[in-house]
């Protein structure tokens, strides 16, 4: 058995993980969640402001991340959208023009009330600007001199909902959805540290870690990888009851029953690698 | 002459920003330069395209081994570039119908989101995607308790696997809320998988990160300093002067 198990060809594994993720996938499993405190910080952040407040959504991602922070992204602005806020669309990367067009789609179908044919007065795309963090740097300073036109190649004086903005300084939200360079990090660091702006993110597993430093002080609350994401999705259906017939509203909740057995997957594989190792040690062949 | 120049640009750019700061009169000054930080890093893109281009045409013209796929590169890059700038399928945008290339170059329907939606969007889903099958094999094959440092590794990696997911809940989640010796003040609760993982996370990962974090910002700022005051010339390219 373990002479099998020394030689097994990696395909096996590559089957295993497979069905690890595609079979909770398919029945839709979901699983309870308890929202933390940090997704509770994160949920008050939104949840507290005003009806109708300013609030600036940085979505600094790609498709290849897409998986995991879209979750995050479509629940950040479902909220928004159920306290009727006004959203402020942009992106440090080439690739986030598409990933801010799943949001405002949500906007509009999900919410029309609120949101249906109100661009310019309840939400802005702003779309892509080249420069990083030197985009950060003057948007919270200036926001004109970075972007003079929307998406749509309106000048911002001709929006209403940008007609009046100096810079980012004068929202009363900043909700950063990242995916590494740039992204939190930068804006913490050039946008609401300097200038005490409420921020709160959401970030891949991998980021976490680097992102954990800033929080309370510089960073209102995290929602970290996709439990994150589960948790405060489940934490806006505890205060918002109806969302739960709502599918779309548990992207996350429906992505941790393959999250579960993956990550049950991976450690019978390193139980089982180390009996393996421990029994050729044992032989002595390793 | 041609490192001189190089060096005082970003000598002068450099402590104006530093000065932004400091000084509330250098804030306009700043929001100048970084403008023009931001003209550059679009202008950045072409450079990048030049780059692309000429290393995929060394490869091909070389016919390196897997020339081929530098082929698909530049056969993808240009159509790619094409649809962008001569926006196919784009209508013009409701504000400026007279201009026919005054639509959105993203706008669903057009060539450009299409080869976003079909191609690129599910290439890179997928190649990061394969990253699990991968993790899974070398979870299989390499994470062994090789000695004290790696099992406590190994430990804390499978508190966190399974206190960031519902099987923490299940295996842990009977653990009763009672003191375990008199009033030490430590209860069985204490040891919820998920409790641990956030314990994990708050005392050992955060205070490590900060004190990492602290690091990379002194030495951030002395290789700054180095660049602006020109001891450090890496970045042109060779510490030669010319």
């Amino acid at each position: 058995m373990l002479e099998t198990l020394q030689t097994l060809d990696r395909r096996w594994i590559f089957l295993a993980m497979f069905l690890a993720v595609a079979v909770p996938l398919i029945m839709g499993t979901t699983f309870p969640e308890e929202p933390s405190d940090q997704v509770m910080a994160v949920f008050d952040a939104v949840e507290n402001l005003p009806d109708g407040s300013n609030v600036v959504m940085a979505l600094d991602y790609d498709p290849a991340s897409e998986g995991e922070l879209q979750p995050m992204a479509s629940a950040f602005t479902r909220h928004c959208a159920l306290k009727k806020h006004n959203i402020y669309f942009m992106t440090l990367w080439p690739q986030g023009g598409p990933m801010i067009q799943r949001s405002t789609e949500l906007l509009e179908n999900d919410y029309p009330e609120t949101y249906k044919g109100k661009y310019g007065t309840k939400y802005v795309n702003l779309g892509f600007r080249a420069g990083n963090e030197g985009v950060i740097k003057l948007v919270v300073e200036d926001l004109k001199k970075s972007y003079d036109t929307d998406v749509q190649g309106t000048n911002l004086n001709d929006i209403p909902l940008t007609k009046n903005l100096k810079n980012i300084q004068q929202v009363d939200l900043l909700c950063n959805v990242s995916a590494g360079y740039p992204g939190s990090k930068e804006w913490v660091l050039y946008g609401s540290a300097p200038f005490d702006i409420p921020t709160v993110i959401g970030c891949t597993g991998v980021q976490a870690p680097i992102m954990l430093p800033y929080i309370p002080q510089q960073l209102t609350g995290m929602l970290a990888a996709i439990k994150g994401a589960a948790e405060y999705e489940q934490a806006i259906i505890n205060a918002y009851p109806e969302l739960n017939d709502n599918l779309a509203a548990k992207e996350g909740l429906k992505r941790m029953g393959p999250q579960l057995v993956a990550h049950v997957l991976l450690i019978c594989l390193i139980a089982l690698g180390n009996v393996i190792y421990f029994w050729e040690r044992k032989q002595g062949t390793s | 002459m041609k490192r001189t120049i190089p060096l005082f640009i970003s000598a002068v750019t450099g402590f104006v920003l530093i000065g932004t700061a400091f000084i509330p009169k250098f804030v306009d000054w700043g929001n100048d330069a970084m403008a023009w930080f931001n003209l550059l890093a679009a202008f950045a893109f072409i450079l990048g395209g030049g780059n692309l281009l000429k290393m995929q045409l060394q490869k091909i013209s070389a016919q390196q081994p897997g020339w081929g796929y530098a082929a698909v590169t530049l056969i993808a890059f240009f159509i790619t570039l094409f649809v962008g700038l001569a926006k196919v399928g784009v209508n013009p945008s409701v504000k400026f119908p007279e201009f026919a290339w005054s639509g959105e170059f993203q706008e669903e329907g057009s060539a450009f989101w299409w080869l976003f939606e079909y191609i690129f969007y599910p290439l890179s889903a997928t190649m990061f995607a394969l990253l699990a099958f991968y993790i899974s094999s070398a979870a299989f094959r390499a994470f062994r308790a090789k000695n004290t440092e790696a099992t406590i590794l190994l430990s804390i990696a499978v508190i966190v696997l399974l206190g960031r997911t519902y099987a923490g809940v299940w295996l842990t989640g009977w653990l009763p809320n009672e003191p375990i010796i008199g009033s030490s003040g430590i209860t069985y609760s204490d040891f919820h998988l998920p409790h641990l993982s956030q314990i994990i996370m708050d005392d050992f990962t955060t205070p490590g990160m900060r004190a990492i974090t602290i690091g990379i910002a002194l030495g951030v700022a002395s290789t700054s300093l180095k660049v602006l005051l020109g001891v450090d010339r890496s970045y042109l390219g060779s510490d030669q002067e010319a």
